[in-house]
């Protein structure tokens, strides 16, 4: 936020807010362990209010649930801005002092009257006007989201919209009010603030900047590239050129998990060479010419994770890892001494520390208070600085120290899969409670609430379809077809489907979605796909 | 789909209003928006009334009727399963049409039920709460308010099952009976008969007063409760009091199911106003706006009694939001218990309200803190309330001067088992055992051991029978809840400790660890004991002192009491 890729809250002001808005995400399946804060946040009398197109698990648990139209994020967004603008309710003197950009912003949400919204997303008027109410209205508000705002092709808009918002209410660098993106796995936070980013060198650092970069040549000892590297779309771009030849992944299964599944395949197994560094024999490590078998990162490693909260937390080694597989960290020591950079086999610590001398925001961080602490959230710059609890606190001085929090107007554009006669219904893709994306992980344990893949239809469209629960059916996009059986849910609306993608050996999710992409994050849009359905006549 | 009958019972419950994603609101909004959440939530303590509902209707409790409040009170189908599995009069499974629990427990002869038809289901069940008549049944027809058999013939039976009515005989009260005064006299379901014999008395009395006087007679009284631990109750009132919280509540705990126990269940029966007017005045002592009433769910006669006794205060301006004229705003339920003895211990209680499974919280926090919903909560026994009357009407200090040491007011006993007359007798404070005995026509045969506090009390021998009844460990013998269970030289004592001992093991809520396994152990245990393995006695010895000193509760801390006292008068074991 502002610069550096993080939440700006801590978990424990879920506990302790007055209301929660949870836009584009489902925690309650999907982020379980998040929504357990959040639990006790509205136990501790706090409201929760969901924005999501389907009526979620999370959302059966709201005292307000919007149930708007794929994508249409933005149009909400900003006539909630509107709205309160209009009623008075934006918080005038945290503008003026802290932020930048208001007449702007104001001109630019002025077409984005109720009606308008009502009309772009589906959300009757008087619920859009309740949300803005009560977000502006309440003395503390933390706005979370997660895929549902992000996997679009405009997803870096839809946090600006949803950034604006907390900018026009003052509810951002206090205690129990911020910006939450939930991050879906114990560590996405970890490697962006190591510099597994294609722009950024740890610390959220660019690339671009000679300074900064000189800093980490001097003590890498190597020269580094000065520009961007590319994001994961853009890598497919480029092997589709031909420019992109050899492939090193590490930790990933896209051969599963990215948009047009069939096209990502093709151009994996069309490689020169690709190593893949798994803990698993992945979809994507069988198309590899090398696999290099990776130990757990929790159990059979040292290091750190980084939570959602900014928390970087030990993790220690319990026990040995199987058969031939070694720590990454070995690995890749033992790949660079092959290829004529000997760097001995430094520990965890030992590299950790050397992170500590280049990133600010965690030099503080010595492995004994990490201990002694139970983790620190960053920023944290020195041995006697405890951490972040909450970002951007800064903004509330007077005057306010440093550049001011900008508002950036967005558009809405809709989504890049059009619905047409031919494609009438949009399907959209999340996660169920107890699945982990593509199942690599999740899917050799038992669970009694795994029902297997399925095209979740509204009882409506199921019935102008002619199918009921089980019965198998081709799925169609623009870009492929797969089968399914349907399941009827009264918590999808009409037009409207939905399916995971955890069972990719049952249904290949990802062979109908769409890989364009935001420009911005180079995240695909997963979130929405035109369809068809059509019935298949009984096998005999 | 949920059948007809279920889904109308439980709207009986629930009401037209609806947060759920039923068809209707679906259809209302397009399918765009729903509400919810707190005010959803907020309505969970309808779940046991609905189960409850959904049981009398159908027999048992359907997954369709999970998936029916799942949609109307948000809570998941496993979560309102959890609740239903955990009270043995809700069943989620089908049986029977008809159903006959019969009573086998320690005050009751043994029965044998041959003559019943092959579709009527009979279970042998925990104490009804009848000791005094020596058999009880309770019959149980799907569709049908359940009814009480006692004493139990087929042809009472037969009856019941057919007409939906038993007559029952009439309950043998004596004693100095004072706080008994109105039982068997007044009417229990007319207010105005109560109210000629005194009733509301206390009430204007207490009104005019003001609340910190009320308060004030009852800490001067010296009351203690009367529910088994005599806690005082003025520091219950005056906590509550003074506890700052925009909602407290008053609770009446009528779930009795201490084995041997039946006073409440008469009071409950036969003077249910008394009730209805001492629980408003402890919510206008203490500053409270709700009331409960948790009737155990095998007394459908108290229950009913008091429910009706309730409303006839409501339509008389004794309940509402102008209690007699004033401005003081008070209402009560009735609960009613699902069949679970844990459910006596408060936080239970609360939590079976609440519409959770009834297992205990841990204090602190106490009731007085954070009780009934989190607020500030007095908790009193239906025996403790009705001695609020006289402490209102006659003043705290003349209360206390019917004393024995420390302890104030007279005692209400009920004697069952080896006695001539069995029934509930009211005893001034220095009473010993051997009188009360005697107030109940003496022990048909030679006296053996009585059981003091039902199944988490203690066996007493001849030498204990001079001893003083007290709740003051100093002045004599504890009592618990007063129950006093006699045994003669013709009782299997034996048969009477395993009997207790799978009482506990039956009603171990199972939350803690100690309590739940130790409560097995402790029955198995005995048993193998009881067949001459002497060396499980050691084994008796740790699960008592493991149960006791770490179980969550009164329930885990009691379970072994009975069993020890038993071995160390040398009561059971005899082949040992």
């Amino acid at each position: 936020m502002f610069g550096a890729g993080g939440g700006t809250s801590s978990y424990k002001e879920a506990e302790e807010t007055d209301l929660i808005i949870l836009w584009g995400s489902n925690a309650r399946s999907a982020h379980p362990i998040f929504f357990h804060h959040v639990l006790r946040g509205i136990h501790n009398g706090a409201k929760l209010l969901v924005v999501d197109p389907r009526r979620s698990t999370s959302a059966e648990f709201a005292d307000l649930w919007l149930g708007i139209d794929v994508g249409s994020d933005i149009a909400l967004a900003n006539a909630v801005g509107r709205e309160i603008i209009a009623s008075g309710f934006h918080d005038t003197e945290f503008i003026e002092r802290a932020t930048v950009g208001f007449e702007t912003y104001r001109d630019a949400v002025q077409e984005w009257t109720l009606e308008r919204a009502e009309h772009v997303t589906g959300v009757p008027a008087d619920a859009i006007k309740e949300l803005a109410h009560t977000y502006a209205s309440a003395p503390t508000a933390q706005l979370c989201w997660t895929l549902g705002i992000t996997e679009h092709h405009n997803g870096t808009d839809n946090v600006f919209s949803l950034i604006n918002l907390a900018l026009l209410t003052g509810h951002i660098g206090r205690w129990g009010s911020g910006l939450v993106p939930v991050r879906g796995q114990n560590n996405v936070q970890g490697g962006g603030d190591m510099g597994a980013l294609p722009n950024k060198l740890p610390g959220f650092k660019d690339v671009t900047d000679d300074a900064e970069r000189a800093r980490f040549e001097a003590v890498y000892g190597t020269a580094m590239p000065s520009e961007n590297g590319w994001h994961i779309s853009q890598m497919f771009d480029a092997m589709e050129r031909g420019d992109l030849r050899s492939v090193y992944i590490i930790g990933e299964n896209p051969a599963r998990s990215e948009a047009d599944a069939g096209r990502v395949r093709g151009l994996l197994g069309d490689l020169d060479h690709l190593v893949v560094q798994d803990m698993f024999l992945t979809k994507t490590a069988e198309l590899a010419d090398v696999v290099l078998p990776a130990a757990a990162g929790w159990a059979e490693t040292d290091g750190t994770f980084t939570s959602s909260e900014r928390r970087i937390q030990l993790v220690r080694k319990a026990i040995d890892p199987p058969g031939e597989a070694r720590d990454d960290l070995e690995i890749i020591s033992d790949l660079a001494a092959r290829l004529g950079h000997d760097w001995g086999r430094p520990t965890a610590k030992e590299v950790w520390d050397e992170l500590r001398s280049l990133s600010a925001i965690h030099a503080g961080m010595s492995y004994e208070r990490l201990e002694e602490l139970g983790g620190i959230q960053w920023p944290c710059f020195d041995e006697q600085d405890p951490g972040a609890p909450f970002l951007h606190g800064r903004l509330w001085d007077d005057p306010v120290a440093g550049p001011r929090a900008p508002f950036t107007p967005v558009e809405w554009v809709p989504p890049v899969d059009r619905l047409t006669d031919e494609f009438p219904i949009r399907l959209t893709t999340g996660r169920h409670l107890d699945s982990f994306n593509t199942g690599v992980q999740s899917g050799r344990y038992r669970s009694p609430r795994r029902l297997g893949e399925t095209l979740d239809l509204s009882p409506e469209d199921a019935a102008a379809h002619g199918v009921t629960d089980g019965d198998v059916v081709a799925v169609i996009s623009r870009r492929g077809s797969v089968r399914a059986p349907v399941r009827t849910d009264i918590n999808l609306r009409p037009g409207l489907a939905f399916m995971s993608f955890h069972f990719p050996d049952q249904v290949d999710t990802n062979l109908l979605t769409l890989d364009a992409w935001d420009p911005k994050s180079g995240t695909s849009e997963y979130k929405a796909t035109a369809i068809r359905l059509e019935r298949l006549e009984e096998e005999q | 789909m949920i059948g007809e009958r279920q889904r109308a019972a439980i709207d009986g419950v629930l009401g037209a209003d609806s947060f759920g994603w039923g068809s209707e609101t679906r259809a209302a909004t397009g399918g765009r928006v729903s509400r919810g959440g707190a005010a959803l939530r907020e309505r969970r303590h309808l779940l046991l009334p609905a189960l409850q509902a959904a049981q009398r209707a159908a027999g048992w409790v359907t997954p369709e009727a999970l998936e029916y409040l799942h949609d109307r009170l948000g809570i998941a189908p496993a979560d309102s399963y959890g609740v239903a599995t955990f009270y043995d009069l809700i069943d989620t499974a089908p049986g029977q049409s008809v159903r006959v629990r019969v009573c086998d427990d320690i005050a009751c002869s043994g029965i044998t039920l041959d003559g019943l038809g092959d579709d009527v289901a009979v279970e042998h069940v925990s104490c009804l709460g009848h000791c005094n008549r020596g058999s009880a049944a309770l019959v149980d027809v799907v569709g049908r308010e359940p009814v009480t058999v006692a004493p139990v013939t087929i042809e009472s039976l037969e009856t019941a099952i057919e007409t939906g009515t038993a007559v029952p005989s009439a309950d043998e009260i004596g004693g100095s009976v004072r706080l008994l005064s109105r039982v068997g006299v007044v009417d229990p379901a007319s207010l105005d008969d109560y109210r000629m014999h005194g009733g509301y008395e206390a009430l204007k009395r207490a009104l005019d007063a003001g609340p910190a006087t009320v308060i004030q007679e009852v800490e001067e009284s010296q009351l203690r409760g009367r529910g088994g631990a005599a806690f005082p109750a003025g520091q219950k009132w005056s906590a509550v009091a003074r506890a700052n919280a925009v909602t407290k509540y008053v609770v009446c705990n009528a779930d009795e199911s201490e084995p041997g126990t039946f006073k409440d269940r008469i009071v409950l029966e036969n003077d249910p106003y008394a009730l209805v007017e001492a629980l408003t005045i402890s919510a206008f002592a203490v500053g409270a706006s709700r009331g409960y009433v948790y009737v155990r769910g095998e007394y459908p006669v108290a229950a009913q009694r008091m429910e009706c006794a309730i409303s006839e205060a409501r339509r008389a301006g004794l309940l509402g939001n102008s209690v007699l004229a004033s401005d003081f705003a008070f209402d009560m339920e009735v609960r009613r218990g699902g069949g679970a003895y844990i459910c006596g211990e408060e936080t239970a209680l609360f939590n079976s309200i609440e519409g959770f499974r009834g297992e205990p919280r841990s204090k602190p926090p106490f009731p007085t803190e954070r009780g009934l919903f989190g607020g500030p909560t007095v908790v009193n026994n239906v025996e403790t309330l009705l001695n609020i009357l006289p402490i209102v009407l006659d003043g705290g200090q003349a209360f206390a001067a019917n004393r024995h040491g420390s302890v104030t007011g007279s005692k209400l006993f009920p004697v069952s088992g080896r006695v001539v007359r069995p029934g509930l007798y009211e005893a001034p404070p220095g009473t010993s055992l051997g009188e009360i005995i005697r107030m109940a026509g003496g022990v048909i045969g030679t006296f053996r051991a009585a059981l003091i506090g039902g199944a988490a009390g203690e066996f007493v021998g001849p030498d204990g029978l001079d001893r003083v009844m007290s709740i003051e460990y100093s002045l004599g013998q504890p009592y618990g809840s007063g129950a006093i269970v006699v045994f003669d030289d013709t009782s299997d004592m034996d048969a009477v400790a395993k009997r207790i001992a799978a009482f506990f093991e039956h009603e171990s809520c199972g939350q803690c660890v100690p309590c739940r396994i130790g409560t097995s152990v402790q029955h198995a245990s005995l048993d193998r004991f009881l067949d001459g393995d002497s060396t499980q006695r050691k084994i008796l010895e740790d699960v008592d002192r493991v149960m006791t000193d770490s179980s969550i509760c009164g329930l885990g801390r009691t379970a072994a009491s009975a069993i020890r006292s038993a071995l160390k008068l040398g009561l059971i074991g005899g082949a040992a």
